[in-house]
């Protein structure tokens, strides 16, 4: 387990067999140096998955941190730009971190075990930061990325697969809530989030047990209409539902070469992460000039005409170039094609009408296409059953 | 209401510099000291009965000279025993070199050599003067296109150009490589080669191979165009120089309390507001200014905890180690040296016989060893200055390189090994000396971080080296005194333009805090 293969160079995660054995296209990524799906067998059918039955996504590659000590919570007060103080034990909150210049490293989940005990889950490799940030806290860092396999269980079916599978009661779970269940002798932990912006789960487990769980849920899924799903349906779910992603939507600031690349939160769309009441945290004293003297950038979730996914266009306003695309999707249940972009100040107010200048091939021709689009108030999809608790069974 | 417009941590030279332009300018200045007298390094101590010496700088040779004008040294006690005194590189057989001004003598240097020594002093004087541009003010930073700095930058850019094309492209050359190259390439006299390398190895943890030398050696060389033609002797011990800036910032209105040790910075939501004393003490200040090295004053006094992770990094990553080490002898009567009749024993002594012999006493450092066979720079002040010994009786005051902050084993097992590995080498030159000692001090890199509160015993707070000066020091983004953390400043050696009896930094830093308004 977790030795490179000898054809890719690559890691393999603790559900890599049960993974292969379904990976019909053989369409395999490198997800932060692990061998992950990009397909299994159709993006739609899959991402169909995760919006009308039970989707998988095997998490392992998510890099996890454990913090503990006397001074956990201070320590992450002073990392991250929210108050972690208002994550209860047994919760789980969304966070940037940011540099001192005030621009967002990574952004990542706080999942709060006990008093001073807390797991962060990351995307980038953090660990020289976390240390670099431990200095002069009572506080030990562990990395836990490969103590531990992860898989998203996400759709409206995705309780009553889990509760199939004997995590008794998981309908009174509340969003962002985790809990415990015995599993196989061991631990197995819960937590109602994800990337999907569906109803949805993470379950956690020993790598040892990681085969037993796939082979347990897909099994109890199977009434539900269980299915794997690859980081391409993942990416149109989360472009769905407004999630921006590190390295695609910014560039994480410590990554960043050329000056001026980086973001920061308030550029990000995330200034609701931002709490400046907080005496310290890295990045504080940029952020508070920032809010002083106006940010250069907005983001903005446009609503593009067409079905010709924005992928990397200009947006212009008139004969001006006002920003670019990050991220864009067709998406299959909002029935909108949307794109995430990055306007220059004071563009991006909410009903503001742009044109998309999308490029795309067909059969070596390439087209040009103007596409109007417009600034939307929010992402377009965000369905009740996300947040209903308890949630739904079938 | 603060009880202070200004708090400084720490009677150091530097300190005491920007305490008396601050209360020159009318501010009401508190300065904080936890030994029993300030001056810091500028200190005179009697390390046996009647027998006193300069604790740790021996030399003055880079005295700002505006500093003592401003604020008054001479009035208020700064006087000098000798000045203007000439480099001896010992020979064991008696045939030495001297160095004054311009001129080489003796120790076999060839006519060819003489002149040499002439053209490169002229060489050096002219980027010297350089550096007085560079180090008479902040240092410019690279990006925000302030006008303060775009006038320093261009100073320095006019300055560059007229040293015209040659002399110009030659720094660039130099200043990344090292001493020893420049000095093969220079002269042919291996006394003179190595006597000239051990002013750029002094103070540092450097050998002549090292690069970043032929910087350290310019840093040195800029007190010649300041106005100092050789080291000087200050009358009565370094103490007196501590003494007449603690007096000139008494008379200018600061209060200056010795024995007071500060705890901690205090600081309330984002910015910092005065300090605890280890008694418990609270004062207040609009500004508290730190001449403590940036690690002191981070780490140990504000916390990494109160600052935002970037700054701690770049602070954890400044280089502070040191190799060098202070020997105080007393002496019953003047030792014989062969080939030199006393009045030149007043004059500064080196032993530094090639630049392999520097290069060798170096290696061990590396290792975190120390050298067989030290070299070092020796001063017996109590000749200009009978009163720093008992009639009749000396001191020899030396400063020693190399030994480590930490040896393997400890310094208690060191201690007397190297104490013999010193007295051997002046008894090469010197063979009665030993039967002078009557009483002896050996202030290691530990002793030296004790007693002066210098982060690795390293006397720049910081070492000097290109990656660590100008907009670089004591790190980017607080080069200019400022910290980033409202109301917290640097005033020491570990700001631009670094250490030695300068004053520079500390009068750099009360001038900025004037022209940022701070205390308006």
């Amino acid at each position: 387990m977790n030795q490179p293969t000898r054809a890719t160079m690559l890691l393999e995660t603790p559900f890599h067999s049960r993974v292969a054995e379904r990976c019909e296209i053989n369409d395999w990524g490198n997800w932060m140096g692990y061998t992950t799906p990009n397909a299994f067998f159709d993006v739609e059918l899959e991402y169909f998955s995760i919006r009308s039955t039970t989707g998988v996504f095997d998490l392992s590659p998510m890099n996890k941190y454990r913090i503990q000590g006397p001074d956990a919570e201070a320590y992450l007060n002073r990392m991250a730009t929210r108050n972690i103080s208002k994550i209860g034990i047994n919760r789980v909150g969304y966070t940037v971190w940011c540099n001192d210049a005030g621009m967002v490293m990574d952004d990542g989940t706080i999942f709060r075990l006990g008093e001073s005990d807390y797991r962060l889950c990351s995307y980038q490799r953090a660990i020289d930061w976390l240390l670099w940030c431990a200095m002069g806290f009572d506080v030990t860092i562990t990395d836990e990325t490969e103590d531990l396999a992860a898989l998203a269980v996400q759709g409206p079916t995705s309780c009553t697969s889990l509760t199939e599978m004997g995590l008794t009661d998981l309908n009174t779970l509340k969003p962002f809530g985790m809990r415990t269940y015995d599993f196989e002798g061991e631990k197995l932990m819960v937590s109602r989030t994800g990337f999907t912006g569906d109803l949805g789960y993470e379950v956690w487990v020993s790598p040892e047990k990681a085969e037993t769980l796939w082979d347990q849920l897909f099994d109890a899924g199977k009434e539900y209409l269980i299915k794997p799903f690859g980081s391409y349906a993942l990416d149109i779910a989360r472009i769905e539902t407004g999630f921006i992603q590190a390295g695609v939507d910014f560039v994480p600031a410590e990554e960043m070469v050329r000056p001026g690349r980086a973001r920061s939160p308030f550029e990000l769309g995330l200034s609701w992460l931002v709490d400046l009441e907080k005496p310290l945290f890295n990045g504080r004293t940029a952020l508070l000039k920032e809010k002083a003297n106006g940010s250069r950038y907005r983001f903005a979730i446009l609503n593009v005409d067409g079905n010709k996914p924005a992928e990397h266009s200009f947006i212009m306003k008139g004969d001006r170039q006002i920003g670019t695309v990050t991220s864009a999707a067709w998406c299959p249940t909002a029935k909108s094609n949307i794109a995430f972009a990055q306007l220059e100040m004071p563009e991006g107010d909410i009903g503001e009408e742009y044109v998309a200048e999308i490029y795309y091939q067909r059969e070596l021709h390439w087209t040009r296409l103007l596409a109007p689009c417009t600034v939307i108030d929010g992402p377009i999809f965000n369905p009740k059953r996300r947040r209903k608790t308890p949630a739904i069974s079938h | 209401m603060t009880d202070f417009d200004a708090i400084i941590i720490g009677a150091g030279h530097n300190g005491l510099v920007c305490a008396g332009y601050l209360a020159k300018a009318g501010k009401k200045v508190l300065v904080l000291e936890s030994r029993a007298v300030p001056g810091g390094c500028a200190a005179t101590h009697e390390f046996a009965p009647g027998f006193n010496v300069s604790s740790c700088a021996q030399w003055l040779y880079q005295l700002s000279p505006n500093v003592v004008s401003d604020l008054k040294l001479t009035q208020h006690g700064l006087a000098y025993a000798a000045e203007g005194l000439a480099t001896i590189a010992l020979d064991e057989a008696g045939d030495h070199l001297r160095l004054q001004g311009d001129s080489a003598s003796g120790g076999g240097v060839s006519s060819e050599d003489q002149k040499a020594y002439g053209l490169f002093r002229k060489k050096m004087r002219k980027y010297a003067k350089l550096m007085r541009t560079a180090y008479g003010t902040r240092p410019p930073k690279l990006v925000e296109h302030d006008l303060h700095d775009k006038i320093t930058f261009a100073k320095l850019g006019l300055g560059m150009k007229l040293l015209g094309k040659d002399d110009m492209s030659d720094l660039m050359r130099l200043i990344l490589i090292n001493i020893f190259d420049v000095m093969k390439e220079t002269f042919q006299s291996p006394k003179l080669q190595a006597a000239l390398a051990l002013d750029a190895v002094i103070g540092t943890p450097m050998g002549p191979r090292s690069p970043n030398t032929v910087f350290t050696y310019l840093h040195r060389f800029f007190g010649e165009v300041l106005g100092f033609e050789g080291a000087t002797q200050v009358k009565g011990g370094m103490g007196m120089l501590g003494a007449a800036l603690s007096n000139a910032a008494t008379d200018l209105g600061a209060v200056v309390r010795c024995d007071t040790s500060v705890a901690s910075i205090d600081k309330t939501f984002d910015r910092v507001t005065g300090v605890t004393l280890s008694s418990g003490e609270h004062i207040t200040a609009k500004l508290v200014v730190s001449s403590a090295d940036p690690k002191t004053t981070f780490k140990s006094l504000l916390g990494y905890q109160h600052m935002e992770a970037g700054l701690v990094r770049r602070i954890e990553q400044i280089r502070f180690k040191s190799g060098t080490v202070k020997v105080h002898l007393a002496l019953s009567g003047l030792p014989t040296f062969a080939g030199l009749d006393q009045s030149a024993l007043g004059q500064r002594l080196v032993i530094a016989p090639s630049l392999n012999a520097l290069e060798s006493a170096f290696n061990p450092l590396k290792y975190d060893e120390s050298s067989a066979r030290p070299v070092m720079d020796i001063s017996i002040p109590s000749i200009n200055d009978p009163s720093l010994a008992p009639n009749g009786q000396h001191v020899l005051s030396a400063i020693v390189q190399y030994a480590p902050l930490n040896p393997k084993g400890g310094w208690e097992a060191l201690r007397a090994p190297f104490m013999a590995a010193v007295i051997a080498e002046l008894t090469r030159y010197a063979p009665d000396i030993a039967s002078l000692i009557t009483a002896e001090e050996l202030l290691t890199p530990a002793d030296l971080a004790a007693t002066f509160g210098m982060t690795g015993g390293n006397w720049h707070h910081g070492e000097l080296t290109m990656d660590q000066v100008l907009m670089t020091r004591p790190a980017t983004g607080i080069s200019q005194y400022q910290t980033g953390i409202d109301g917290l400043y640097l005033c020491g050696a570990g700001s631009h333009p670094g250490g030695g009896l300068m004053g520079l930094a500390g009068k750099n830093s009360a001038q900025e805090i004037i022209r940022q308004g701070e205390l308006a």
